[in-house]
């Protein structure tokens, strides 16, 4: 096993430098001129000569890139120009709040995405299953950001129940009671739509395994049906299931963008849209590279999974 | 799977003007229609904007800002500069239609040219593109377009650019995978030796094949990409002022959530209703494209099968029989058609004694034994008739908790195909050990070594190592012994061997039969063997039944059926087996096909296939009369003794 999973890891690596090359050529991509851009249009050209020199302009694209993932493997991803910090610095200070919201969402679409899609496919046609697709369905199509709004305006403005906003309450907050009371609202509203695809595929891959002949021969041995279904089909289920889970590492990561804007959650995906507007594109640079690498490891780590499930993989 | 499962499908009957069309099956699907509508009302709506007597959606009018919804003159109010919500909505539905519907197929357009290209090409072109999509993929799919529209800089064009890209890579892999299956097929081949161009092929015969998938996959994304590309709007990256989208109006919303959440809760809820309506259509035309999908495909089999008997015998069981079956009937109701797959079926076993149970695929051999047990699955299959006496008990009248005590204790099944059979992700001695815990209140040791007492007995080495390993760690005909073990676990009365050596090499067949010979005389379990082969049947059986389209047709004791079989399929049967040492011998295929059980004809159901059928073969009921001594056969005109083999 642990061979399995150095080789897994050494195999990850190749992908990783695919994504430094994916990120630093839509960095390298964008019109204009950067040293222009920095010093404004009415700049001489020495001194737009001289910032590009300084800056590494003037070599050959490839110079360039060899350049950037030296300083990357280093530790440096440069510096922020609108926070005037490393932008290592401020990216791993931000990540550490998406990884908290990001996994507990992760987390929360996993136990309830499986727990629906068993149901469903236990109950087929039955009232369970019809309420749970329309659920499902409903998940899937709604957006988002905008699910987070209707939630804020129910549970912090009518009821008062979750704050509608931050990380940690600003006067008196920071403990873990704390974290969870401001987590829940955006941790539910980020894993709604992971729920709902995980659901609909747990669904359709249970009864796919129920049907499978070393089912009948689990309830030709006399197998109690609860055994049958929780353990022997589940298993099987959760195999094809589990790579899901990790593309939807992605989505989770992904649509923490939106949900950290709408609960103002101090974490990289308001980071970005901010950098983004301010053309910080250094700070952008390098949340996406941190975010891409996260998804990267948490597929690996569904592979992983999935091998020790599966011994057929080993 | 075995043929228990799949009762021969029947001729497509044509109605009409033969297939449903696809439209036709869409219709049917009430939540696609419903999609459908409401996405083709939006739409129109969405077209007639510049017709409808809305107020300018850009006009700002301070005095009337924040109107609620229904307020005079704005049927759904105002937002913070007094623009007219509902004129707003429709002019942002149509933008968000528009960079939705363009962003799909711009994504469908490259996404399906390299995945085309790719699986058409195989090889290092393939490598190339895919290692490509491979690295995109690779990405958490937001992040990507925002990224993309990072280096673009914010703008609706550039948002539409950007879930365009971040969205070709679905498209490349489906229709590479379909691409590369029919770049296989023999049109293409034919075409390629026709002299037409890649180009031509490509684009003439492979693409009009693919273009299905194509439009599923743009079915099922389109509504992703509205919702995305409303999502950049949402975080001001996509539609900038005074152009407005669906994202972008409730953007500018959120700002002003707690005084007027009806500015941001409206567009949301348009966002939702659209790619709603999308989805639901989307699905419906899936369903109805790809035939794997379906719904009724995809049913789960309940624990038992269903009983529903119209009829149940008069008669008592015999007290000598460890099994006594009458009159069983078994149906499979698919649709409107109803398959007769066993139509009134009788059989008795005795203890230690095997009986063969022969016949074609179809002919309802399985369904007969699965019956037994419950084991046919519910839906399509239920048992309409008959009763099955074990020792006295009606299987089909006792409660489902009483079944289960008996599978795998009093009445144990061997398999066809072993590696199907087995779970593939739990170790063998799991899977022994679970059978006889689920009968017998032992501890986990005590059961690992009755484990190790089975393996030893079925002649397995090593077994203590061999309780640690996985079913696909084994030889087929290993993992039949293992099969067999967790039959004899429970010291059952009744073994249902159903094909058992038909998946095996020719050796490990002998293996295995003469294993199941030593054993039943060993343990005094009776068996019910099923099988095609009557070579098999010749080997291990004592008394053999022939069934033939859901009925039995001859039966007898095996030596006197083998020598002189009467029903003229039995005949045919028979010559199907090669003898060593007669090579002379013509081996005779029987012409035909058996009939299709939904629609059986009156009288012989081979009458058809027989070379002696008669007039009156096809005239009505023929019943199974008596023949001579533990004999019996359902033919009008029988073959003489000695004529098979003439």
């Amino acid at each position: 096993m642990a061979a399995y999973i150095a080789k897994r890891l050494l195999a990850a690596i190749p992908v990783l430098f695919g994504l430094s090359i994916i990120v630093f050529l839509i960095m390298a991509m964008i019109p204009g001129d950067p040293a222009t851009a920095i010093l404004g249009s009415y700049a001489t050209p020495e001194n737009v000569a001289r910032l590009n020199a300084d800056l590494g302009l003037d070599k050959s694209l490839p110079q360039q890139y060899l350049i950037w993932l030296g300083n990357l493997l280093q530790g440096d991803l440069g510096r922020s120009y609108a926070l005037n910090r490393p932008v290592l610095d401020e990216v791993l200070e931000r990540f550490s709040a998406t990884l908290i919201l990001a996994g507990t969402a992760l987390v929360l679409c996993s136990i309830l995405g499986l727990l629906a899609g068993v149901i469903s496919a236990v109950r087929q046609y039955g009232l369970a299953d019809k309420l749970i697709t329309v659920l499902v369905l409903i998940g899937i199509s709604t957006p988002s950001f905008w699910l987070g709004l209707l939630l804020i305006l129910a549970f912090a403005v009518k009821i008062r129940l979750f704050p509608a906003s931050g990380m940690y309450a600003i006067y008196g907050g920071g403990d873990l009671p704390d974290l969870l009371h401001h987590l829940f609202l955006p941790a539910l509203t980020l894993a709604v739509v992971a729920t709902g695809v995980i659901a609909r595929l747990t669904r359709t891959a249970m009864l796919e395994v129920l049907r499978q002949d070393y089912i009948r021969t689990a309830r030709a041995k006399g197998l109690t049906e609860r055994r049958v279904i929780y353990r022997h089909a589940f298993k099987a289920a959760l195999v094809s299931v589990i790579p899901v889970i990790g593309i939807q590492a992605g989505f989770v990561l992904g649509g923490a963008v939106y949900i950290e804007t709408v609960f103002q959650w101090p974490g990289i995906g308001s980071m970005l849209v901010n950098a983004i507007s301010t053309r910080d594109l250094l700070l952008v640079q390098g949340g996406v590279l941190v975010v891409a690498a996260t998804y990267v490891l948490f597929n690996l780590a569904a592979d992983v999974v999935q091998t020790i499930l599966d011994p057929r993989l080993r | 799977m075995s043929d228990t499962a799949a009762p021969a499908m029947p001729a497509r009957k044509k109605r009409g003007g033969g297939r449903p069309s696809a439209l036709r099956l869409l219709l049917n699907n009430t939540l696609a229609t419903t999609g459908l509508l409401v996405l083709v009302l939006i739409i129109l709506i969405a077209l007639a904007a510049p017709f409808l007597p809305l107020p300018d959606p850009d006009v700002t009018a301070p005095a009337d800002r924040l109107l609620r919804p229904l307020a005079d003159g704005h049927l759904l109010g105002t937002d913070a500069l007094g623009r007219d919500i509902l004129s707003r909505l429709i002019w942002g539905a149509r933008v968000s239609l528009a960079v939705g519907i363009s962003a799909t197929l711009i994504a469908a357009f490259f996404g399906s040219l390299i995945g085309l290209v790719a699986g058409y090409a195989g090889g290092r072109v393939d490598a190339l593109l895919m290692r490509g999509i491979d690295m995109v993929m690779a990405f958490p799919y937001i992040l990507l377009a925002l990224a993309i529209v990072a280096a673009l800089g914010p703008g609706l064009l550039n948002a539409l650019y950007a879930i365009a890209v971040v969205n070709i890579p679905f498209f490349a892999r489906n229709i590479r995978g379909i691409t590369i299956g029919l770049s296989r097929r023999e049109f293409v081949d034919a075409a390629r030796l026709s002299g037409k161009s890649n180009a031509r092929i490509l684009f003439g015969e492979v693409l009009p094949n693919v273009l299905p998938i194509i439009i599923i996959t743009m079915s099922t994304t389109i509504g992703w990409m509205i919702l995305e590309t409303a999502g950049l709007s949402f975080l001001g990256l996509g539609a900038q002022p005074p152009q407005a989208d669906l994202g972008s109006m409730l953007g500018d919303g959120r700002k002003i959530l707690f005084t007027a959440p009806h500015v941001s809760i409206i567009p949301g809820l348009m966002i939702f209703v659209l790619v709603m309506s999308i989805n639901l259509f989307g699905d419906g035309v899936r369903d109805v494209l790809d035939p794997r999908l379906k719904s009724g495909a995809l049913t789960r089999p309940v624990a038992r099968t269903a009983v529903e008997r119209a009829r149940v015998p008069e008669r008592q069981p015999h007290k000598d029989n460890v099994l006594d079956v009458v009159d069983l009937n078994t149906q499979f109701h698919i649709g409107s058609s109803v398959y007769r797959a066993v139509g009134g079926v009788d059989l008795h076993l005795k203890q230690g004694e095997c009986l063969g149970i022969v016949g074609e695929s179809g002919s309802g051999k399985s369904v007969t034994a699965m019956s037994l047990m419950g084991l046919v699955p519910t839906p399509p299959g239920r048992i309409t008739g008959g009763a099955a006496w074990l020792e006295g008990e009606d299987l089909f009248a006792v409660s489902d908790e009483r079944i289960r005590q008996l599978r795998g204790a009093d009445v144990s099944h061997v398999f066809q195909d072993p590696l199907s059979t087995l779970h593939p992700l739990f170790t063998v001695g799991d899977q022994l050990t679970e059978a006889i815990m689920a009968h017998r209140p032992i501890k986990r040791s005590d059961a690992d070594k009755r484990a190790e007492e089975l393996l030893r007995l079925v002649r397995i080495t090593n077994p203590t190592e061999r309780l640690k390993v996985y079913p696909h760690e084994l030889s087929g005909g290993m993992r039949q012994r293992i099969c067999i073990a967790m039959a004899l676990a429970n010291d059952a009365k009744i073994i249902i061997a159903d094909e058992p050596t038909t998946a095996l090499d020719v050796t490990v067949q002998a293996q295995i039969l003469s294993l199941l010979d030593t054993l039943r005389r060993e343990s005094n379990a009776a068996i019910l063997f099923i099988t095609h082969d009557f070579g098999v049947v010749s080997a291990v059986c004592d008394r053999v039944a022939v069934m033939y389209a859901g009925r039995i047709v001859e039966t007898g004791r095996t030596q006197d059926v083998l020598e002189n079989p009467a029903h003229p399929y039995t005949g045919k049967l028979i010559d199907c087996v090669p003898v060593l040492g007669q090579p002379e011998r013509r081996l005779d295929a029987i012409e035909g096909r058996p009939p299709v059980v939904d629609n059986l004809p009156a009288g012989c159901a081979f009458a058809d296939r027989c070379p002696r059928a008669q007039a009156d073969c096809r005239a009505g009921e023929i019943t199974l009369s008596p023949f001579g001594e533990d004999r019996a056969v359902r033919c009008l005109h029988p073959l003489e003794r000695g004529a098979a083999h003439a």
